[in-house]
């Protein structure tokens, strides 16, 4: 509860004036039915024409100061939940922003989007209940109870019973109640992974003729979920009739000790119909209340989701040292010192094992190896998108950890294996690289990726709209545009993990030849499969199981490595004999 | 007496999620009405006896307000206590009978509602089935996924009450008016005031809401869109150090959101108080001139208890009524976007006279073939080839060439515009559709698993295959080391598309789905791009031993794994260009040249 303080501050004098006015509400409406008892036994029996006039006046009165207090309890708790929500929202978009690769690996993104969403969108409808309603139905049944008492003591220990009732029938069904309805959400899980699934896969279901299969394995889960459906849904439906049996039958007892108390003279029609009132008050506020809390519980889930992102502390983040320092990446050296890596501190083996390896400014080194070699894992470590287990990285002779991300990141561009590109234009996503860059040098960048051409094959060219995530281009398109976003940065070091994998061999070896040429002065990293692609390399590091098993030039390592020799004839030898 | 209540009473008032439904509005009702009818009708004889019982228990409410009349009158003021006692139990009997009625119309409902979801649900998903691979190109599957979610969600939540609350407000309220009248028609009069204020109020309030609402909505769903986007492309947005940038962004966009929702929640939000407390008016009002209406025209006091039981109860349905019909209509929203989907046009049927394709021997060709996703954009022209039984044939080409969609015809996911395309020389329009799929297997560029077993996964190639089967396609694809070296072998659970796996293992499941599968015909769509080269050496082998004998199609952009082709075809712009075996086409010095030789400059 704690944690959401700060979220609320802003809105303070919204928390105290919304229940401040549900407090005028309630009392407004709490001496309505004492007052038309009144009429009723003062007024009628009396004959007093002027004492009904001025009590049905009174009333009306009140019922307007009753709508002004709701229009402002409800303007104020709209603007403390919303708000709320708003700036919950912010907190957490603003952490997340904060968060390294390894935070960010520990989450989904489709559940940190769920979390930013629905669950801050529950935590609202939890704020706006409890400014309104959490307030006013223990006020009412309280106010309600009272004055039943003083009305006639003796009559309000129906009221006394009636009240213990409903609330063992409703916590009884409740209970009950709440295991189905976490089974019926798991098997509602369940069955959306089933559509979702089907949805993916679906050139595999109809290529298998599997179609028969999937609809039966849906109609499993389907039937499933009815089951669990019915007999959660069918029981939180019982309360209301319940209630309203509860209430029925206080009011038959009302009607009955009431009566025999009116022919003995110690009570009053007036006095019997506003205590009906009460009573229903009294009882219908005790199952709003249930139900609010109920609501409540559920939103606990909500709210554990969204601690747990707010409680995430960001494991990479600038030393003080790093701000004093305020270090720039200028020539783009290199050196890996006796690194270790894994990815969790408990994990048993190292992914990156005592990496020792000097890369001096403007070389380019090729990284090879089989897939689950470490090879992007090695890379990464570089810009600080993981720290370190062991070992130091230095950039310009400088622990990596003595930049501040900022500086450092500014100075090392990378091209992602799994890349992203935004929705917006062509233009503006290439701008990610250097938001100021003008349209010779974007244009320049465009055409060292080799995706000028394409850009300009577009009828709107570098205004064209891409969709989110780059859907209306090809892959190889979507690959060349990210090459863009990244030389435009026109930094110091620049990495490329697996970044020409959907583009033909002859457009990326023309990507080469214009990096070669335009980017002479920058250290550069490639990931590659194609040995074509890292042949002319100044340094080429065989990576095996997290170790380096072989370094050195094509020519070196074609002598020295067995490995190398096996990948080497594994794509050419052949061909190298046909031709 | 007792005030009609309902479960769905509560969240109504609540400036919440329900308003959302402001929003939308089917085109059509009384067409979708008419169909979910078609549904509700299957379980006629239920439905009857949920109106019959909703019937009781709202007469046995309106009743039980009344005998307020009669007791008052006839047996307290006149102090018959007998008398008194008697009415007790006729009272305490028909709140029972309500009360049981009441208890049986709601459970049985539930059981008619989530039956019938249960059907739409199952046609949705078999008519999903049913559809051509050109339905899933042009829906996004967020979009089709919130029908199984949302829409089935609205209406689940409208049959479980909604509907039963609306009728029964209805009920109540014509009840209440009818009672009113019959006690006493003066006093109705005042009530009849205050009504017309009551709605002129509550329509004021849906208008301006309604505005409120859907610019929230769409302020939501900006909001909801970037952060989606952002969080998914968050690595990047570090890489690039653009975190300020798009705070700054989201910041502008989620204070725009909050502007917005404060008014729409305010409009909603005072609706059911503003409503309620005219009411009380009403109540007040009703109570002032009942009291003068008993003192000068002589009203019975039993009369005027009731009549201000009814009164009270008056806001309650008004304020139900309103919410109700707009989940109503959100639900009929729901079930429009349903229906439209259960409105596609389900793939071809087979010919009546088609034919079941038998013991094939693979012997495809492509005719003088033309095809574009949009028959106005020709994307592949004039394709004509040759695979003979057991042949292999590669595809070779920059990206977007038209190479995917060629293999994409064969199994008919589209159909051509024009020209022919044969196996074992009979037109596939002609043959039955299954049995055409089931003679080949692909194994995609795209590669995507199960949630379920890695057994299980393989074995969705061939449902009938014994373990062994499965163990022996795994080793054929190279796949079994790595299977084994899972915690639970071949048990192993995936989960998340095979999450847990790298990108290249997941290839080899796939490899090994097609392997089990035993298909006379085989097509590779860059079934080892993520492979790295010396695995992919090892799996050659076996990839070669599965392509022994059987006709295969193979697109690849890693030349060494075509060049021992029978026949490679070299694609530019949806044409084939160049043709030819390895050594031909290097001859030829063309596009095949060029792109050959760019690996090795």
């Amino acid at each position: 509860m704690k944690k959401y303080f700060p979220y609320l501050l802003k809105y303070k004098k919204a928390l105290w004036l919304a229940p401040l006015l549900v407090i005028v509400d309630v009392v407004c409406e709490i001496f309505q039915p004492a007052l038309m008892s009144k009429i009723v036994d003062q007024g009628i029996s009396q004959k007093n024409l002027h004492y009904i006039l001025t009590t049905g006046g009174l009333m009306v009165g009140l019922s307007i100061i009753a709508i002004a207090a709701n229009v402002g309890n409800i303007y104020y708790s709209s603007t403390a939940s919303v708000g709320f929500s708003a700036e919950l929202r912010k907190g957490m978009f603003n952490k997340i922003q904060q968060f390294s690769f390894s935070n960010l690996d520990k989450f989904s993104s489709s559940s940190l989007t769920t979390r930013l969403t629905n669950d801050v969108n529950i935590l609202q409808d939890v704020i706006v209940m409890l400014l309104r309603l959490l307030i006013r139905a223990p006020l009412m049944l309280l106010f309600a109870a009272i004055i039943a008492v003083q009305i006639n003591a003796g009559l309000a220990t129906v009221i006394a019973i009636a009240i213990p009732v409903l609330s063992t029938c409703i916590y009884f069904l409740l209970r009950r109640g709440f295991p189905f309805f976490e089974k019926m959400q798991k098997r509602l899980d369940k069955v959306n992974a089933v559509v979702q699934e089907n949805l993916i896969n679906v050139r595999v279901i109809k290529s298998f003729v599997r179609e028969d299969f999937e609809k039966k394995k849906f109609g499993g889960a389907n039937e499933d979920l009815r089951e669990m459906s019915v007999k959660a849904s069918g029981i939180v439906v019982l309360i209301m009739p319940v209630m309203q049996l509860v209430m029925n039958v206080s009011i038959v007892a009302i009607v009955w000790f009431g009566g025999n108390k009116i022919i003995a003279g110690t009570f009053q029609v007036g006095q019997l119909m506003s205590f009906i009132t009460y009573i229903t008050q009294i009882l219908m506020s005790l199952t709003m209340l249930s139900m609010t809390i109920m609501t409540f519980s559920r939103a606990g889930a909500s709210s554990e989701r969204i601690l747990e992102v707010l409680n995430t502390e960001p494991d990479i983040i600038d030393s003080p040292l790093a701000k004093e320092k305020d270090l720039h990446v200028h020539k783009g050296k290199v050196e890996f010192k006796n690194v270790f890596f894994k990815y969790h501190a408990d994990g048993s083996e190292y992914v990156l094992k005592n990496i020792n390896v000097i890369i001096n400014p403007g070389e380019t080194v090729a990284i090879i190896g089989a897939t689950g070699s470490s090879k992007s894992t090695l890379v990464q470590l570089i810009p600080r998108l993981y720290d370190v287990t062991r070992g130091n990285i230095l950039v310009d002779d400088a622990d990596v950890r003595n930049y501040t991300l900022q500086n450092l990141r500014n100075g090392v561009s990378m091209v992602l294996q799994q890349n992203e590109l935004f929705s917006g234009t062509i233009r503006q996503n290439l701008k990610w690289g250097d938001i100021n860059a003008t349209d010779e040098e974007i244009i320049a960048a465009a055409k060292d990726a080799q995706a000028h051409d394409f850009i300009m094959s577009f009828p709107k060219q570098y205004e064209s709209i891409l969709g989110q995530s780059g859907v209306n281009v090809s892959g190889g398109q979507k690959q060349r545009l990210c090459i863009a976003r990244a030389i435009l940065k026109k930094p110091p070091i620049l990495i490329l993990d697996d970044s020409t994998s959907a583009v033909d061999t002859a457009t990326d070896a023309k990507i080469r030849a214009a990096l070669k040429l335009h980017l002479h002065g920058t250290t550069t990293f490639v990931i590659a499969q194609r040995i074509s692609s890292i042949q002319s390399a100044d340094k080429i590091i065989l990576l095996d199981n997290g170790e380096i098993i072989g370094s050195g030039t094509h020519n070196e390592l074609i002598k020295t490595s067995s490995i190398y020799q096996e990948i080497y004839f594994s794509q050419q030898l052949k061909e190298v004999d046909q031709v | 007496m007792s005030e009609p209540t309902n479960i769905k009473s509560i969240p109504a008032g609540l400036p919440g999620r329900r308003g959302k439904i402001f929003v939308e509005k089917p085109r059509n009702s009384k067409q979708v009405i008419f169909r979910l009818w078609k549904y509700l009708r299957k379980q006629k004889i239920l439905l009857l006896i949920i109106v019959a019982l909703l019937l009781i228990n709202t007469t046995t409410t309106l009743v039980g307000s009344y005998l307020l009349r009669p007791i008052i009158n006839k047996y307290i003021l006149p102090h018959n206590i007998p008398g008194l006692a008697r009415m007790i139990f006729l009272l305490l009997g028909i709140y029972l009978l309500g009360s049981i009625a009441g208890i049986f119309q709601n459970r049985l409902m539930i059981v008619v509602a989530q039956k019938t979801i249960s059907i739409i649900r199952i046609d949705l998903f078999n008519r999903i089935q049913s559809l051509p691979l050109k339905f899933f190109d042009t829906h996004v599957h967020g979009e089709l996924m919130s029908r199984f979610t949302n829409d089935i969600d609205n209406i689940s939540d409208s049959l479980n009450t909604s509907v039963t609350q609306f009728l029964a407000s209805a009920l109540t309220l014509s009840g209440i008016i009818v009672m009113m009248i019959y006690i006493s028609p003066l006093l109705t009069l005042v009530t009849l005031v205050i009504v017309p204020l009551m709605l002129l109020v509550a329509s004021q309030i849906i208008k301006r809401s309604k505005k409120f609402f859907t610019s929230q909505q769409v302020a939501l769903g900006a909001v909801n869109g970037f952060v989606e986007e952002m969080i998914t492309g968050q690595k990047v947005v570090k890489v690039f150090c653009y975190e300020e940038n798009i705070a700054k962004e989201f910041e502008a966009i989620n204070y725009d959101l909050r502007y917005k929702a404060t008014q729409a929640q305010l409009y909603s939000g005072v609706m059911m108080p503003v409503i309620q407390n005219l009411n009380t008016i009403n109540f007040a009002l009703t109570a002032a001139v009942g009291g003068l209406l008993a003192v000068l025209k002589g009203l019975d006091i039993g009369g005027l208890a009731a009549f201000l039981q009814y009164s009270r109860q008056f806001g309650r349905p008004v304020n139900e009524i309103s919410s109700e019909y707009n989940s109503l209509q959100s639900a009929l929203a729901g079930a429009e976007r349903i229906f439209e989907i259960l409105d596609e046009i389900p793939e071809i049927p087979d010919l009546p006279d088609a034919i079941p394709l038998k013991n094939v021997k693979g012997d495809i060709q492509f005719s003088n073939v033309m095809f574009g996703y949009d028959p106005d954009k020709i994307i592949l022209k004039n394709i004509s080839l040759r695979a003979k039984a057991g042949q292999k044939i590669a595809f070779v080409g920059s990206t977007g060439a038209g190479k995917t969609t060629i293999t994409n015809l064969l199994p008919r996911f589209y159909d051509i515009q024009s020209g022919l395309i044969t196996v074992d020389g009979i037109d596939i329009k002609k043959l039955q559709r299954n049995s055409l799929r089931s003679s080949l297997a692909m194994v995609l560029q795209d590669t995507h698993l199960f949630t379920a077993t890695v057994m299980e996964n393989i074995r969705y190639g061939k449902l009938e295959a014994t373990d062994k089967e499965v163990i022996d396609a795994a080793i054929l694809a190279g796949a079994d080391s790595f299977i084994t070296r899972l915690p639970k072998g071949y048990q192993s659970i995936l989960e998340n598309d095979g999450g847990n796996l790298s990108q290249g293992q997941r290839q080899l499941l796939n490899i090994a789905r097609a392997t089990v599968a035993k298909p006379a015909i085989l097509i590779l769509d860059e079934a080892t791009s993520s492979i790295d080269t010396r695995t992919e050496q090892i799996i050659q082998k076996g990839m070669d031993q599965l392509m022994q004998g059987r006709t295969s199609l193979v697109i690849a952009h890693r030349l060494s794994t075509v060049h021992n082709a029978d026949e490679i075809m070299v694609l530019e712009n949806g044409e084939i260009i160049e043709r030819g075996t390895h050594e031909a086409l290097l001859k030829q010095k063309g596009r095949y040249y060029e792109l050959y030789t760019g690996q090795f400059d």
